[in-house]
């Protein structure tokens, strides 16, 4: 069920769903809603705010390295930092 | 023929120079020679070349004699102050003037550096005096870093201090970053073609959202690549903002002016590049409370609308007539039960009375006085008269204490004479 829940915004990132948070925030900020409304607004807020944690909790730093083969096309290689 | 007096002349001559703009700040190059300085901290000497020479004076000022342009490039090249001895090529900066009392012309030095570093700022200047005549510098143009980047795009070499430190600051502060590396050299003579290349590359590319350009410290000489113009042409055509962090917290170089943003070291400039994580959290927790506020505003602002109607229905229902009938109905019940029982009181005490009198009359009181009631035996019917008897019934006779089981043994019809009774 917790599962179910996240997999709706998968693939966002960070900044989309925080972007959408912000947004059911000015619609419940907006005033003139019905219950149901509201509700919506408010259950899908509460869904990114717990997804956008998940991602601060999971995200780990990626490093690539950008490097140009011999036909001139850019291709990115993982890049091994020692730290 | 007009005659003048050597002071008036020299007077005009030294008008002449003193209102010329290019004698009031020019550069002269040459070796030192005749050095001397005053007591009073003043420093003499000339500056002369294979063929000519120029007579010198370097005023001693309050603090640094040599910083008076040090706002922008002394920075850079902020060596302790040159000293100078006989010998030294050197690079001058000054005005020219004329010292009255012994007709000859000085160059009044404003600053003075060794000929190599002097030739770097030099063109140092020159090319941040173009670049920012032709608009590579305006504020205007600098775009605001993206508040949430998703990719930042370095342009470092791979192997130095300077990418491990800003890979590390990024990792704690925001590791929902990616980072793409274009490796080029910092330093040497092909440095800045392959740092303007790696700018143009990563725009090229399209993913990153900000780009760092950044460098360890390191001499001028070896931050050098940062003053080509090659790299600030690449840092002005770049789409997406550029942030530079070349250096120490003092160094200042023309990528610099034409960045963005200007860092003054490379962890500082990833700092500036992702915001903290932590941040983030705290706007999430700040937008998730906010949600809360404001759906319980609105269930707080339903209920009191509701409870309003219903005040109102309240008031408008038949209910409040009901209750009202109800309240008559239970007075009127109580009254009438109230009433009730004091009728019943009233024939009650009738009754009492009634059951005295009746007393009174009872033919047990009678029997109390000494009668007697005599009832036929076989029917219990009370004998009132002779005829209702025959010899040889049997009589009850009831006195006060009990009763007497008798039989008639002779009759006597006393005002008729043809019957006897016998006791």
């Amino acid at each position: 069920m917790a599962k179910q829940k996240h997999d709706e915004f998968a693939g966002l990132t960070f900044e989309e769903a925080f972007e959408r948070l912000e947004r059911a925030v000015e619609a419940m900020d907006g005033g003139d809603l019905s219950l149901d409304e509201a509700m919506l607004h408010f259950e899908e807020g509460m869904k990114l705010a717990r997804y956008c944690e998940r991602l601060l909790d999971d995200a780990e730093l990626r490093v690539q390295q950008l490097l140009t083969d011999s036909a001139g096309n850019l291709t990115l290689a993982s890049f091994e930092s020692e730290c | 023929m007009q005659i003048f007096p050597v002071s008036q002349l020299t007077r005009y001559l030294k008008e002449v120079l003193e209102t010329d703009p290019l004698l009031q700040d020019i550069w002269v190059q040459g070796e030192v020679s005749n050095y001397s300085h005053s007591t009073a901290g003043h420093q003499y000497f000339c500056i002369k070349d294979e063929f000519a020479q120029l007579r010198c004076v370097l005023f001693r000022r309050a603090g640094s004699p040599r910083t008076t342009r040090a706002h922008l490039f002394a920075p850079l090249l902020a060596p302790p102050p040159v000293t100078l001895h006989n010998g030294m090529a050197v690079l001058a900066r000054g005005r020219l003037s004329i010292y009255e009392s012994r007709g000859e012309y000085q160059l009044i030095v404003e600053e003075v550096e060794e000929a190599g570093v002097g030739m770097l700022h030099l063109r140092f200047e020159q090319l941040k005096q173009r670049l920012e005549e032709e608009g590579l510098f305006d504020e205007a143009r600098k775009r605001p870093l993206p508040r949430v980047p998703g990719v930042i795009g370095i342009v470092t070499s791979p192997q130095a201090a300077a990418l491990r430190d800003m890979l590390r600051v990024l990792r704690t502060r925001c590791p929902l970053v990616r980072v793409i590396l274009a490796p080029t050299l910092v330093q040497g003579e092909s440095a800045a073609g392959q740092i303007a290349a790696a700018i143009d590359l990563l725009n090229a590319h399209g993913e990153a959202d900000v780009l760092i350009v950044a460098r360890g410290g390191g001499s001028v000489e070896e931050l050098w690549a940062f003053n080509e113009e090659e790299v600030a042409r690449a840092i002005f055509r770049s789409r997406v903002p550029v942030i530079t962090g070349v250096g120490h917290e003092t160094d200042f170089t023309i990528a610099d002016f034409v960045a963005d943003y200007r860092a003054s070291t490379p962890t500082a400039a990833a700092a500036a590049a992702a915001p903290d994580a932590a941040e983030w959290r705290r706007s999430v927790v700040a937008a998730q409370e906010r949600l809360a506020e404001l759906m319980e505003n609105k269930l707080e602002m339903l209920r009191g609308a509701l409870s309003g109607h219903r005040r109102d229905l309240v008031r408008a229902s038949p209910l409040g007539h009901l209750t009202r009938a109800r309240q008559q109905v239970d007075e009127a019940t109580r009254t009438l039960s109230e009433r009730l029982d004091h009728a019943l009181g009233m024939r009650r005490e009738r009754l009492r009375g009634a059951s005295l009198h009746l007393n009174s009359l009872s033919p047990l009181l009678t029997i109390a006085r000494g009668y007697a009631v005599v009832r036929r035996e076989a029917d219990g019917q009370t004998v009132l008269s002779v005829r209702q008897v025959e010899a040889g019934d049997e009589l009850d006779i009831q006195v006060r204490d009990g009763h007497i089981r008798s039989v008639a043994w002779h009759l006597v019809l006393e005002d008729e004479q043809n019957g006897e009774a016998e006791t």
